[in-house]
């Protein structure tokens, strides 16, 4: 069929899929700033992703014992693929990898904040399982359900991953919460280092988020950044009860008339700090994900060159 | 399966686990099942002992240089390629040092053998011990590795012990892999620029001095007959199969000499190169920082 469509058509097509809470895929028309705001999105996910190799990656020469390790290794082996799964969602929307790339390691795209703070000790590895696996769940299991299908179709199989993810975490914590009093000493402090940056995850809050309204209305997100924030403290709560820990929130308390846990002041500065690039490790991670990059230019220009070898020989 | 809900992916986390053999190198399947571990008649526990730890440390070391490539591979699918060859050599070191702690009588487990060993104690190949280097070396290092190691798990299959000989089963379609992948970058970067010609050369050529001591007798193995493989029988294949490779990639057999050990002395008698101390010293930091903790 090669009857020519008016815009208007497509338009109409395109309100009409994310009305009915269908999918939209690779050659149907969407809008420019559909687009553009899709393609930043997996983008800056897919950046997550190879970035947040780096802290957990941190530890695998040194894990403990050979079953941890080969846990993390091939947790963070699971990273790459996410990344690469999501970067080619970003590529069906024209999107290329190497320009992704270039515009990660010279900062012009972002990724999440919680990877520019460090890991300390190994408890570190079962509290990013347990809290920045988890909050990332509760930000991308709705988005399974997003109007994007490549993307929705990328997050099912994250979320599954993650899922175990986090609970190899969460299990990390609760051998080392029965252990010595050091490991437990460990899994408190680094509970203490990583709630607030994993509540930072979700986002600045409502009021201060621009782009929520046109994503939800778009069903990109299906809720708002403190409504996911909330989910996350609520199923977090009794999790940290179970494990022994405390959160490091001496406001956080049961709200029987809400339902909900009340949970104090975010620091919100610390926030815009780090994702104006002045967080712990902003420049270290980028700048290691560029030497890599840079380093590993010569191999990727011989592969091209071989490659181009056998076309014209075969 | 992790059944998971996605109205509530929590549900998951709360439930109790009970998988205690999550990642057992890559897979769920336990390649021991069904194989008797008694120890083979007239073996002396010790000798069978020493042997798996040989080729124990070898998988350990080597998984160790792999791991360090994570996060700064050339490209995404070389991150998770090179991940996977340090997962399924780590398995493979798992399931061989286990049956070293067993074959002595000394109950010692995989981690009290890795992480409590001092390094006059581990038996890998100096090879193995390298650093990384750049990509060039690191595919030249694999490329030796993987081809001595298949051909020796091969023989391996048919070893009087059905530990080995299941351990051997499993590695063969695993080191298969490794070998190919090695053996493709090398054809690539042979065959490549210029540059990456003279760099893949550069890297086999300094690979090359650690390449004799892979088919050194050992004492150990020649009291292990049928049991062990006589590494001597391996090097015609390896060299037939670095030939061929090596052509394909346009690159010269290296000529450089082995490199000696002391008073003939190498890796499989815990003689080591100056960088396994860093090396130990980085796996086994933690571990002995807190020898009570369980993790």
């Amino acid at each position: 069929m090669t009857t020519q469509l008016s815009e208007e058509d497509l338009e109409r097509h395109f309100e009409r899929t994310v009305e009915h809470d269908l999918r939209l895929e690779p050659r149907d028309w969407v809008p420019d700033g559909y687009r553009k705001t899709m393609i930043r999105q997996i983008a800056q996910h897919a950046h997550s992703e190879i970035i947040g190799m780096q802290p957990e990656g941190n530890w695998i020469t040194r894990a403990p014992s050979l079953r941890r390790k080969a846990i993390l290794l091939a947790k963070v082996q699971d990273e790459a693929g996410h990344g690469l799964y999501l970067y080619s969602a970003a590529e069906t929307l024209g999107a290329d990898r190497g320009d992704l790339t270039e515009r990660l390691i010279s900062g012009r795209q972002k990724y999440s904040s919680i990877f520019n703070y460090p890991t300390l000790t190994f408890a570190d590895v079962g509290v990013i399982g347990w809290l920045v696996d988890g909050a990332a769940i509760c930000n991308q299991v709705p988005l399974c359900r997003c109007s994007y299908g490549p993307y929705a179709r990328a997050m099912i199989r994250i979320c599954k991953e993650e899922s175990f993810h986090q609970r190899q975490g969460y299990e990390l914590l609760m051998t080392m919460m029965r252990g010595t009093e050091a490991q437990r000493r460990m899994v408190q402090d680094a509970t203490n280092r990583w709630w607030w940056p994993s509540l930072m995850m979700f986002g600045p809050p409502d009021g201060d988020s621009p782009n929520t309204a046109q994503s939800m209305a778009w069903k990109i997100k299906r809720h708002t950044n403190d409504e996911l924030r909330q989910r996350f403290v609520d199923m977090t709560v009794p999790q940290a009860e179970a494990l022994g820990v405390t959160l490091p929130d001496p406001e956080l308390t049961w709200n029987a008339e809400r339902g909900h846990y009340d949970f104090g002041e975010i620091d919100w500065s610390e926030f815009k700090e780090v994702l104006r690039g002045n967080g712990p490790c902003n420049a270290q991670r980028v700048a290691h994900r560029k030497a890599a990059h840079d380093d590993g230019a010569w191999v990727r220009e011989a592969a091209a060159a071989h490659a181009r070898k056998v076309r014209e020989t075969a | 399966m992790v059944a998971v809900s996605f109205d509530n992916a929590y549900e998951a986390v709360s439930e109790a686990n009970d998988e205690a053999r999550w990642a057992f190198g890559t897979g769920f399947e336990d390649p021991l099942a069904g194989v008797d571990t008694s120890l083979p008649s007239g073996v002396d526990g010790d000798d069978l002992a020493t042997y798996c730890l040989m080729l124990g440390d070898d998988a350990l070391v080597m998984s160790h240089r792999l791991q360090q490539w994570c996060t700064n591979a050339p490209e995404l699918e070389d991150e998770v390629a090179l991940a996977n060859i340090g997962l399924d050599l780590l398995g493979q070191a798992r399931l061989l040092l286990t049956r070293a702690g067993k074959a002595d009588g000394s109950e010692r487990s995989e981690d009290a053998l890795a992480f409590f060993r001092d390094e006059q104690d581990f038996r890998n190949v100096r090879l193995a011990e390298l650093p990384n280097g750049d990509f060039a070396f690191s595919m030249a290092r694999l490329l030796v590795f993987a081809t001595w190691r298949l051909a020796l798990l091969q023989r391996l299959t048919d070893s009087r012990d059905p530990v080995l000989a299941a351990i051997a089963a499993k590695g063969v379609k695993e080191v298969t892999y490794h070998r190919d992948y090695a053996a493709q970058w090398t054809v690539r970067l042979g065959d490549g620029t210029e540059h990456s010609q003279q760099r893949m050369q550069a890297g086999l050529d300094a690979v090359w001095p650690f390449v004799g001591e892979l088919f050194e007798p050992h004492p150990v193995i020649a009291r292990l007959p049928a049991i062990a493989v006589d590494p001597g029988m391996l090097r015609e294949e390896f060299d037939g199969v670095l030939t061929q490779v090596c052509s394909a990639a346009t690159l010269s057999m290296p000529g450089t000499p082995p490199i000696a050990g002391v008073a003939g002395r190498t890796g499989c008698d815990g003689v080591h190169t100056e960088e396994m101390g860093f090396l130990l010293a980085e796996l086994q930091s933690l571990a002995r920082a807190h020898p009570e903790a369980t993790w």
